[in-house]
């Protein structure tokens, strides 16, 4: 009896990255079937593999801080000495390496890697480049090219210090500020909000007197990413034309005679209400740019440590 | 009036014009009456420029009208200038509105038509057929008389109608085309789906229209809007709700309509009666599939099943002689397959016998190699007379369904499937005999399954992975019919339907309770099994009840929950494949906590006492149950342990798994979730799912919904049964080895799986073009950067030729959800790049488990 070879029925096992042209990806790819792994619970990057790289980290400050006292080095530690070389060769390894991090987040390779894992490393043998890039110093600081890539490292270590400050802290309160009893609330509907409120206000302010319409319609339009930056990130903005808009609203309403069914009243609840969506996304871009701040230290820094260092190895094998 | 045409076909979408066209050609004698203004209503009504798709490729057309992928209105314009060419006799503005035999009554041809009300009754009437001619009225009250009639009508169907008295007055209309040149008028709106919103606001837009519009919403006001219209896309539904806080418009919630007037509409509120001022109604409550017009016609349908079609010989001609079904209606829904059987039946009609079907290479190569050197025509025979599901098709519809399936045949000692693989595909054993391997330790442990029964039913019905090893005990020939082909299998053929149940019933029992069990055993229990649907949110078991049922989930999955402490505690979650009630049975007693379904579920109900029988016989099965019984009850007793001691932690954790299940988790086989507590809002997931899909995020980090910090965002749940899947032309959505939903690249962008899919993951989007490497954007800043580039970036940079097959095909909008990065070494994209750990991919089996709640009081 001839038998038709088993093809794999199309329906069942074809996959996005079997079938010829899939919707999904750009080139055909063949890997074998394996299960995933489900996740049932989760670390965050602090903790990631039972705190490997913490413990790791440890060591090696530990074992930096035994050999820095454990060999002699005459007349004394510094940079030139055999111990020196091979912690700054270490250390500048591993500057380049913690750089690397930038590549990674932004390369989606296919492969067994997660990002929190490299976060996770980077984070703690970061924090242990202060101990290696102190001792290959062998505390001798000056106001030289030299101390100036030590000062330059421990800035973008310090600034990492306060990154992980806040990823630990604002996540929930970004979190808590998007949410209501609704549900989600994204940015883009937010700004969707205050356009549509915005227009609203508009029609509402038609009935109102050419005095009062034109305080309202001055407060429309407002563009809620105009501020400084410094305005943003301490959620502070005096002159506000909402607010300002309200006040004097209020403040004319009382020379008016008091009606059932006042136009006044029903700008009034809109402007309150904007007001309360005007805060919730000024809130949100606090707490957003808090979180992405300090990378705006950490990063340039970070290309400024690695000319210091170029300069400083320059300096150090050329002219000594 | 007075002549008689050969043959009338009504309906002018690809299927009715080509088959007009090819009468035209052959000189018959006919007439084409299309409802509307214009030629193929369906198509001029796709959006402009829509690239319309010629699937299947390999089929060949067979018609007069030319057909090939393009653009909506070339292909129309295209048909348009031929059906002129060849001198087709079409009469627009023609709907038809009923078929009657002039004829003889046909001696015992009797239709039987069941019409079901609201409130679950039916009312069965009884048509009598007569012979051809047949008289065609129309609407306009004109008649039209033809031999033959091809009905072409497609399925769109007709707006419902309001059926209050007055219902019929001129000013109750289903249409708005344009809101803007209404004016001054007071309008009632019926209906809160989008067509109906989108009617109200545009009424409203400009002040100046001066119009007075009422939005009637049978729901209850809820700040929630997806409850308060269900129907409607979030973003309408909450810019009505913002016109109506705005006073632009008035919506009236909880009111239906009582009675219309001239000027006049009379609303029944919760607080009684009331009548407004009313120039115009639109109503617009959906529409009905024309199946109740085809009926009364005289055509029979396959069965009661809403996904049914009519009963058709292998020349298209209906129950009713001389009427012929073709088309969408018939049940091919796409363009290419329409068209040919226009041309088909016009053939058949002029009397040639000796056509073969358009879809023979396509059989022919399903057949080929088959062992026994058997012809299509013989192999579907063959299948006929062989398997026992089939037996009640007609050739034309084993045809189409083959077309969906295919042909397996195994050497003896082959593996089929292995156990745990996935797969929802059903299986036919046309010849030969399999052996069900029920012990993965010991392959001795065999159940024969002969031929002409089916297996791998457990896969298509409960979606979840196959229960246990199949190897071709000989030489065998199976048809693997796929989820698709095997749903309309059911609902064509009732008696498959009965056959699947029974077996499916038998077979769940006897894997779930294993232990030596034979069917003999169970035939009692099977025999007196009831399936029953559950609504989402239905209660089977209610604490502190007596009852004695077993309740088996064949579909969907269901959470137990018990008071404790005057608050509801979730227990557990059970997915499809598990079993309740076994504890009163087994130990006696009231129900100890409450069983209700977490989405639209299926269960098999069984007969305590006659399951206590089978216990009494079987002390393994007996010894089993309570083992099974006294885990639950551990867990039970665990988490109310708990709960007095750390009292919040359970709480939350119960109020986590309730929001879950609610976010459609309980149908979920794999969610993205994301831990608020961790995520810094970077996006880098949705930059990292682009990056490894050309280009499109097919996640919405931001939307979707929260609970306790727990996110789940907008991106697919990859359901046990997909509603997506449900209504794709082309069959393009599948599942894939790893579990993993997934659309191809036959997608014809038709919008329908984003439309079906409840959890708004799926886009419709073109590919953009291929960024500079990353290297270049980090060292020259060139293109822009990692992530889906801006929409002005992609347009800006789009290769177009000049070309415009090949430009259109870039234009070219298909259907794009997440496919859980199968085949990317690594897994899911979204969760490798998220720097935090806080995007984290689960399966709700277990991930809803106890263990969690250890975790988190540990
Ligand atoms: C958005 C969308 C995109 C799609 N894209 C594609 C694609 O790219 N490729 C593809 O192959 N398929 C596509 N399809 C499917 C395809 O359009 C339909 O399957 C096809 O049009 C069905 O053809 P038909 O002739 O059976 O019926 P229809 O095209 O629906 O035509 C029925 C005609 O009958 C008329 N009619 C109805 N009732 C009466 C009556 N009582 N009296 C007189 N006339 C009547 C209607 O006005 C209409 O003109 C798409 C479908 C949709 C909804
Ligand atoms: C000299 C040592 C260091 C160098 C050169 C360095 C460099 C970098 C670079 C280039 C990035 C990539 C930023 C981006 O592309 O978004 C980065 C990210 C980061 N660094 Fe450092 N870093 C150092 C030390 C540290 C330390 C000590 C910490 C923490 C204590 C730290 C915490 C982080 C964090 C949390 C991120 C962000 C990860 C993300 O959100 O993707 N870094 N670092
Ligand atoms: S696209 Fe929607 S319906 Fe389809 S599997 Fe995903 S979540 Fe379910
Ligand atoms: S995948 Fe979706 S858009 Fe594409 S053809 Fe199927 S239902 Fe239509
Ligand atoms: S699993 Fe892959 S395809 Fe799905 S959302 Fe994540 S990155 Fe995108």
């Amino acid at each position: 009896m001839a038998t038709l070879p088993h093809t794999p029925d199309k329906g069942d096992f074809e996959t996005a990255a079997t079938t010829k042209s899939s919707t999904s990806t750009r080139t055909p790819k063949t890997a074998p079937r394996v299960r995933r792994d489900k996740v049932t619970s989760h670390d965050s990057f602090l903790n990631y593999g039972n705190g490997r790289w913490w413990k790791i980290a440890i060591v090696i400050a530990v074992v930096s801080f035994a050999t820095y006292f454990l060999i002699d080095v005459e007349p004394r530690h510094n940079g030139g000495s055999w111990y020196g070389y091979t912690m700054g060769t270490i250390g500048f390894a591993l500057i380049l390496w913690l750089t690397l991090l930038g590549v990674r987040k932004r390369a989606m390779t296919p492969g067994r890697w997660s990002l929190k894992a490299w976060t996770s490393a980077h984070v703690y043998l970061g924090l242990s480049l202060i101990v290696i890039g102190t001792l290959h110093t062998g505390f001798q600081l000056g106001w030289n090219v030299h101390t100036l890539a030590w000062a330059l490292m421990m800035l973008v270590i310090l600034s990492g210090l306060f990154g992980i400050y806040v990823y630990a802290t604002l996540p929930k309160a970004l979190s808590a500020n998007r949410y209501d009893e609704d549900g989600a609330i994204t940015e883009k509907v937010m700004i969707e909000q205050m356009k549509q409120l915005d227009r609203q206000i508009h029609d509402a302010a038609q009935p109102l007197d050419p005095e009062a319409a034109t305080i309202v319609e001055r407060s429309l339009g407002e563009n809620v990413f105009a501020g400084s930056f410094w305005q943003r990130a301490r959620n502070s903005y005096p002159g506000d034309l909402t607010r300002i808009a309200m006040g004097e609203l209020r403040k004319l309403r009382n020379f008016r005679p008091r009606t059932d069914d006042d136009p006044f009243e029903r700008v009034e609840t809109l402007l309150s209400k904007k007001e309360a969506l005007l805060a919730k996304l000024r809130r949100h871009l606090q707490l957003k740019s808090w979180l992405q701040a300090w990378l705006y230290i950490h990063v340039p820094a970070t290309f400024a440590l690695i000319a210091a260092l170029s300069a400083h190895v320059f300096s150090v094998f050329f002219y000594w | 009036m007075s002549q008689i045409y050969k043959v009338a076909i009504i309906g002018s979408g690809p299927a009715g014009m080509s088959a007009a066209s090819h009468a035209a050609k052959l000189g018959l004698n006919h007439v084409l009456l299309e409802k509307t203004d214009h030629l193929s209503d369906t198509i001029y009504k796709y959006q402009k420029g829509k690239h319309v798709m010629a699937t299947p490729n390999q089929l060949i057309l067979r018609s007069d009208q030319e057909f090939d992928a393009g653009k909506r209105e070339d292909i129309l314009g295209k048909w348009n200038d031929r059906t002129k060419e060849l001198s087709v006799n079409v009469k627009f503005n023609a709907e038809v509105k009923s078929i009657k035999g002039t004829g003889d009554a046909i001696a015992g041809s009797i239709q039987k038509m069941v019409a079901r009300a609201r409130d679950g009754t039916t009312t069965t009437t009884e048509l009598q057929r007569m012979a051809p001619p047949y008289e065609l009225t129309l609407t306009s009250g004109e008649k039209v008389i033809a031999e033959n009639v091809i009905l072409a009508i497609g399925t769109q169907g007709n707006p419902n109608l309001m059926r209050c008295p007055g219902g019929d007055l001129p000013h109750v209309t289903y249409q708005l085309d344009d809101p803007y040149v209404v004016v001054d008028q007071h309008i009632t709106v019926i209906g809160t789906g989008d067509a109906g919103i989108e009617n109200a606001r545009g009424l409203v837009e400009d002040e100046v229209q001066g119009n007075v519009v009422t939005v009637l919403n049978r729901a209850q006001k809820s700040t929630n809007v997806r409850e308060s219209f269900a129907t409607a896309k979030e973003p309408n539904a909450k810019a009505l709700v913002d016109d109506d806080a705005a006073g632009r418009l008035t919506i009236m919630y909880e009111t239906e309509t009582k009675e219309v007037e001239p000027g006049w509409i009379v609303l029944a509120t919760r607080d009684g009666e009331e009548r407004i001022r009313c120039d115009r109604i639109i109503a617009r409550i959906g529409s009905a599939p024309p199946r109740g017009f085809v009926e009364g016609c005289g055509i029979e349908f396959a069965s009661q099943d809403r996904l049914a079609f009519p009963t058709l010989s292998p020349v298209f001609e209906s129950t009713a002689p001389g009427i012929f079904v073709i088309g969408a209606l018939a049940g091919y829904p796409l363009i290419k397959h329409c068209m040919n059987q226009g041309y088909d039946a016009v053939e058949f009609i002029n009397g040639n016998t000796s056509l073969k079907p358009a879809d023979q290479p396509l059989l022919d190569a399903k057949f080929a190699g088959l062992p026994g050197n058997r012809s299509v025509e013989q192999w579907l025979d063959f299948l006929k007379s062989n398997v026992t599901i089939l037996e009640g098709m007609t050739t034309l519809q084993l045809r189409e369904f083959m077309l969906d399936s295919d042909m397996r045949a195994y050497r003896k000692g082959e593996v089929i499937f292995e156990k745990n693989d996935p797969g929802s595909s059903l299986f036919a054993i046309a010849d030969g005999l399999v052996h069900v391997q029920i012990d993965p330790t010991d392959k001795s442990k065999i159940v024969p399954i002969e031929k002409g029964s089916i297996f791998g039913e457990v896969g298509l019905i409960s979606g979840r992975r196959r229960g246990a090893t199949i190897v071709a005990a000989e030489d065998t020939v199976c048809v693997e019919i796929s989820r698709n082909a095997a749903l309309k299998l059911q609902s064509q053929v009732p008696t498959a339907k009965k056959a699947i149940e029974r077996i499916s019933t038998e077979r769940q029992l006897l894997q779930m309770f294993g232990a030596g069990l034979n069917p003999a055993d169970i035939k009692e229990v099977v025999d007196d099994a009831k399936i029953m649907q559950i609504k989402a949110g239905d209660t089977i078991l209610r604490e502190g009840d007596d009852g004695k049922e077993i309740f088996v989930i064949r579909v969907g999955s269901m959470i137990v929950e018990k008071m404790v402490g005057g608050k509801p505690v979730f227990l557990s979650y059970l997915p499809a494949g598990s079993y309740v009630g076994e504890m009163a049975l087994i130990a006696g007693g009231q129900r100890t906590a409450s069983v209700r379904a977490a989405v639209k579920s299926e269960v098999i109900k069984i007969d305590g006492e006659k399951f206590e029988a089978v216990l009494r016989t079987k002390p393994a099965l007996l010894e089993r149950a309570r083992k099974d019984m006294d885990l639950r009850r551990q867990t039970n007793a665990l988490i109310e342990s708990k709960k007095d001691s750390i009292s919040s932690v359970v709480d939350l954790w119960s109020e986590q798994a309730e929001f879950l299940v609610a976010q459609g988790l309980g149908e979920a086989t794999d969610v993205l979730l994301i831990d608020e507590t961790l995520c810094v809002g970077c996006d880098n997931c949705e930059k990292a799912c682009a990056d490894s899909h050309e280009g499109l995020s097919r996640l919405d980090r931001e939307a979707g919904k929260t609970f306790a910090h727990l996110h789940v965002p907008t991106s697919c749940r990859h359901c046990e049964h997909p509603h997506c899947m449900a209504d794709c032309p082309p069959n393009a959505i599948h599942r894939g080895p790893d579990g993993e939903v997934f659309i191809n690249d036959t997608c014809i962008g038709c919008g329908n799986c984003q439309r079906n899919c409840p959890y708004g993951v799926i886009r419709m989007d073109k590919v953009p073009p291929k960024k500079p490497s990353l290297l270049n954007w980090l060292f020259f800043g060139s293109g822009p950067g990692p992530g889906e580039p801006p929409y002005k970036w992609s347009k800006k940079n789009m290769k177009y030729t000049g070309n415009p097959a090949i430009d259109e095909s870039l234009d070219r909008k298909k259907a794009v959800k997440c496919d859980m990065c199968a085949g990317i070494d690594g897994g899911p994209a979204c969760v490798r790049a998220c720097p935090t750990g806080a995007a984290i991919r689960i399966a709700p089996d277990e991930f809803l488990t106890v263990a969690r709640l250890e975790e988190e009081s540990a």
